[in-house]
């Protein structure tokens, strides 16, 4: 029973980074109706980044967080000017095409440099014990970053001027443009934000699992089932999604092997998308 | 109503002279060329053009008619193969009717599947599709009578009712070139059927093709259902060929992509765009690989060639022949 509660635990503080990666989709979904595929390369990209950062310019793991949110946003923001900006407003076949296209770019250039072998960052940090069992000090670390991460993106989006007029551009796109939102300036800023939050995401993943070149598609596919939970367009949701889904994970681990699991969480995905349309946390939009 | 017998003959006139058949047979006949030189590396390549052009144009239905991205078409062909494979293996079917088997089974259960994830609209369903194929491989994998991970062998003794191996390898190879056929002959028919005209319509405006009194569920269910039936075929074929059947080969997502490409750059929506598009797709393909800096950034390559495509040519090449030669639009659909 204990191992249970042990494996529950440990589920939520990984789901809590979920909701993390799930954020940055959500924010992009809810602001232009761009499903972003290029997501999981991103959250990749995050991983080697921090690959990059601890073993070859020998830089502390966790001190490499700000560095990666400012060069995600960065390359969101090309990445938003070469592939999205033109898709805006087009049919959804669209966008997906060209976010599907630049994911093969960067994927196929990940797997030219790296291959396909198994990375490992190695983080030492102390563990929680309780009882026999020891939760990992980079699981707690990680959960507690997303929660800060994620209570400056609130702050951000309910509190400042540019966060209110990427809400306003959310709910109604004519609207803001007719009381001088500058949109387009707003969606880049939008999109450069959701990859900035998907590379930071890969970066806490990595410091607590292995990756590959090839991992992005499983967690991206994860972020999209916990958006599915949480509602499109919902940050809080988000969370409360990624969190969820981490319960879940916590719950099925103990009971079935690991390539299961995401069967689950697809059948979830399918299942909450038709039962739940606006997300089972959809308290209010927003 | 066309009922009476002179009034068959006149159809079968009139489809006769139908520019699209003629171009079909030259197709094919392009196809039977290394039968009669017995070119057995030409007949390799030609057979994997096959594929592509079946895996193309079925995904052409989703994507063309009705404007749904299917990312995981891959299962059809996968699922196939491994139905096909296993009804020979441990049941002895011969192949035959296993193929047949292999694309009713997985048609039905495109069909029963449609019906639930096609109730997700637009982006929804692309993601689904994607997750398909996730769960589909996970269960394969998992699938002790399949094999697990470690896949299914053929005996080589299954080629013996063919005639042995070499001549069995032509005998799918024709099998192959027939699926083919049968692919293109679907997207012409559907196309010129009031159904196809409704899918063409969930296109353009699912929500006005709804009101119009389109059952919008239904129909892109059965076209989901329809575009799974040949590619799983094939795929039964494909595999007995090589005789070896494993979930990372069958479920390998390069392929599917490559299907999308060919369907974009050929001209989403067209008949011969797909063909067309595989043609050109296998030729930068075969360019690409004897150059040795290319061989690795093949996705790279098919990644960025789509991105292009999207972004500054989204009719494809049909669109840009249409445009310049107007004449043709009546000729080449």
């Amino acid at each position: 029973m204990a191992g249970i509660l042990a494996s529950i635990v440990d589920g939520l503080l990984v789901g809590a980074v979920y909701g993390l990666a799930a954020m940055g989709i959500t924010l992009i979904w809810g602001v232009m109706n761009v499903v972003n595929l290029t997501h999981g390369a991103l959250i990749v990209a995050g991983m080697f980044a921090l690959y990059i950062a601890t073993s070859a310019l020998g830089v502390p793991p966790y001190l490499a967080l700000p560095p990666i949110f400012v060069a995600g946003f960065l390359f969101g923001l090309l990445l938003y000017w070469i592939a999205v900006h033109r898709m805006i407003g087009r049919p959804p076949l669209m966008s997906l095409l060209s976010t599907f296209s630049v994911n093969l770019v960067l994927i196929g250039l990940g797997t030219a440099v790296w291959g396909t072998r198994l990375f490992n960052v190695a983080v030492t940090l102390p563990g929680v014990s309780w009882n026999r069992y020891t939760f990992p000090g980079t699981h707690i670390l990680a959960a507690g970053l997303t929660a800060l991460l994620a209570g400056l993106l609130y702050l951000f989006l309910y509190r400042t001027r540019i966060g209110k007029a990427i809400r306003a551009v959310a709910d109604n796109r004519e609207a803001a443009e007719l009381v001088g939102i500058p949109t387009t300036r707003v969606l880049s800023l939008a999109f450069a934000l959701g990859s900035a939050l998907a590379g930071v995401s890969g970066m806490l993943i990595g410091t607590m699992f292995p990756f590959t070149v090839l991992s992005g598609d499983a967690y991206q596919l994860k972020s999209f089932v916990v958006t599915a939970l949480g509602g499109l367009g919902n940050p809080t949701g988000a969370l409360l999604g990624g969190i969820a889904l981490g319960l879940i994970e916590g719950l099925a681990t103990p009971f079935m092997p690991v390539s299961w699991t995401l069967v689950i969480e697809f059948g979830l995905f399918v299942a909450a998308l038709i039962l739940f349309p606006r997300g089972i946390f959809a308290l209010r939009r927003w | 109503m066309s009922a009476s017998g002179t009034d068959r003959a006149a159809d079968a006139r009139t489809i006769l002279r139908r520019p699209f058949f003629w171009l079909i047979g030259v197709v094919i006949a392009a196809f039977l060329w290394p039968a009669l030189n017995g070119d057995v590396e030409l007949r390799e390549s030609l057979l994997l053009a096959a594929v592509y052009i079946t895996l193309a144009s079925n995904l052409n239905i989703m994507l063309g008619y009705c404007g749904y991205i299917n990312f995981g078409s891959i299962v059809f062909f996968g699922l196939g193969g491994y139905i096909c494979v296993y009804l020979m293996s441990a049941h002895g079917w011969p192949l035959p009717a296993a193929a047949l088997a292999s694309g009713i089974a997985v048609s039905c259960l495109a069909l029963v599947f449609g019906l639930g994830i096609l109730r997700l609209r637009g982006a929804f369903f692309a993601l689904s599709t994607i997750g398909v194929n996730e769960a589909v491989q996970a269960f394969v994998s998992n699938f002790e009578p399949w094999g697990g991970s470690a896949g299914i062998y053929l005996s080589t003794e299954l080629f013996q009712p063919l005639g042995g191996p070499a001549r069995a390898l032509w005998i799918i190879y024709f099998l192959l070139v027939a699926v083919m056929g049968l692919s293109l002959y679907l997207s012409y028919a559907i196309k010129s059927s009031k159904f196809g005209l409704g899918l063409l319509a969930i296109g353009q405006n699912e929500d006005a093709a709804a009101v119009l009194g389109v059952p919008t569920p239904l129909f892109k269910a059965i076209a989901y259902s329809a575009s799974a039936f040949l590619p799983a075929v094939a795929g039964g074929l494909y595999f007995f060929k090589s005789a070896f059947i494993q979930p990372s080969d069958a479920f390998d997502l390069t392929l599917s992509t490559e299907a999308i490409v060919i369907v974009m750059l050929g001209g989403q929506g067209t008949i011969a765009g797909p063909a067309l598009g595989a043609y050109l797709y296998e030729e930068l393909r075969g360019w690409l690989l004897t150059s040795e800096t290319f061989a690795n950034f093949q996705l790279v390559l098919a990644g960025a060639l789509l991105l292009i495509i999207v972004l500054f040519a989204p009719g494809g090449l049909m669109r840009w022949i249409h445009a310049r030669w107007p004449r043709l639009r009546n000729v080449l659909e």
